[in-house]
């Protein structure tokens, strides 16, 4: 969670080249984030996934864009519609920059996820998220790259799944800089998506 | 919106009742509700406040819509969602237990049909007594979008 030094100096000296002019020479401060700022971190370097339709998509698709990333299962009774309805929010908040967010739902039960259930439950939010459905082994390599936790737990008569359920935020360079909690609200994330968008 | 449902319930067993007279005991049903499923979506999540006049637990809930309803717990920890089943939820005399998005709620698996926004949906709760009675809880849910209880519609829900 901490930037290391040489991460540190060349985000200060980012900083400094676009503040020059602006208010004198003063030492920039870091940004302040909501989320919690895991920019320079050693993992997340990449997200590579099928999409609904087969076809393989990478952070460079989405270059020009933020992209949020979520994981989660439509037969989450709460916390996945939370988060997607946060996301609706998030974009409609942002205004016309809402454009250059890109929303990414990453099932983390693709045996019940189907690329039908995915597609009708997205589009049910926002036709233009984008679902990301791999086989059990790369969705674990994924998740395992992403520090996100899942788990298969069995109920009565059927299975639910355990899962982080924070999200991520890449800028539109495709760096992994944000992690923001399930108990924020839309107003922070796009307060955080907005100097993402205006850092990039 | 929110009509309290009051549902009377009688001890099912006849012979019972006779012995004892008209064993009544009262649980009230307030807003229930459904979140609405896409088509080939097989499980949503059912949500209420339930009051019980007596100390009481809801032991088995059931659903046209859906082949099997288990109450389950969700908890946040540490950012992990966590999903659990409870094999009888407490309803303690006279306090509200709410089954909200975030703690305790119905799971409707393996469903026959979408649950449509705007659509009533019948539900059976069986609660049974101190006594080790079983009486059942007619009541219906409504179906709400799939976004609601977010944050951002919990504004307009009022």
């Amino acid at each position: 969670m901490t930037i290391s030094p040489s991460r540190r100096m060349a985000l200060a000296t980012a900083g400094a080249a676009l503040l020059l002019g602006m208010a004198g020479c003063e030492r920039p401060t870091k940004q302040i984030f909501n989320g919690i700022d895991i920019s320079g971190a050693d993992y997340g370097r990449e997200l590579r996934l099928p999409d609904i339709d087969g076809r393989e998509r990478t952070l460079a698709d989405f270059k020009g864009k933020a992209v949020m990333v979520f994981f989660g299962f439509t037969q989450c009774p709460d916390v996945c519609p939370t988060a997607l309805a946060r996301a609706v929010e998030v974009k409609r908040l942002l205004g016309a920059d809402g454009e250059r967010l890109q929303v990414v739902f990453v099932t983390v039960d693709p045996e019940r996820d189907t690329p039908e259930v995915l597609k009708a439950y997205l589009a049910a939010f926002d036709p233009g998220f984008i679902a990301l459905r791999g086989n059990p082994e790369r969705l674990a390599a994924t998740a395992r790259d992403l520090k996100i936790f899942y788990q298969k737990v069995p109920t009565g008569d059927s299975y639910s799944m355990d899962h982080s359920a924070i999200s991520y935020v890449f800028d539109a360079q495709g760096r992994l800089r944000l992690a923001l909690s399930h108990n924020q609200s839309a107003r922070a994330y796009a307060d955080d998506v907005r100097k993402i968008l205006q850092s990039a | 919106m929110h009509a309290l449902i009051r549902t009377t319930i009688y001890a099912s067993a006849l012979s019972t009742a006779l012995l004892a007279g008209a064993v009544q005991a009262q649980v009230a049903v307030k807003d229930a509700w459904i979140r609405a499923t896409v088509p080939a979506q097989k499980a949503t999540g059912a949500f209420m406040q339930l009051q019980a006049a007596a100390d009481s637990k809801l032991v088995a809930v059931s659903s046209p819509i859906a082949r099997v309803v288990e109450v389950h717990e969700m908890a946040m920890q540490n950012d992990v969602m966590r999903m659990r089943q409870v094999p009888a939820l407490a309803l303690p005399a006279g306090r509200p237990v709410d089954l909200k998005p975030g703690g305790y709620h119905l799971m409707l698996l393996d469903l026959k049909r979408p649950a449509k926004e705007g659509e009533t949906v019948p539900l059976s709760l069986v609660v049974e007594g101190k006594d080790g009675r079983r009486q059942t809880v007619e009541t219906s849910a409504v179906v709400r979008g799939l976004a609601a209880g977010a944050p951002a519609a919990q504004g307009a829900k009022h």
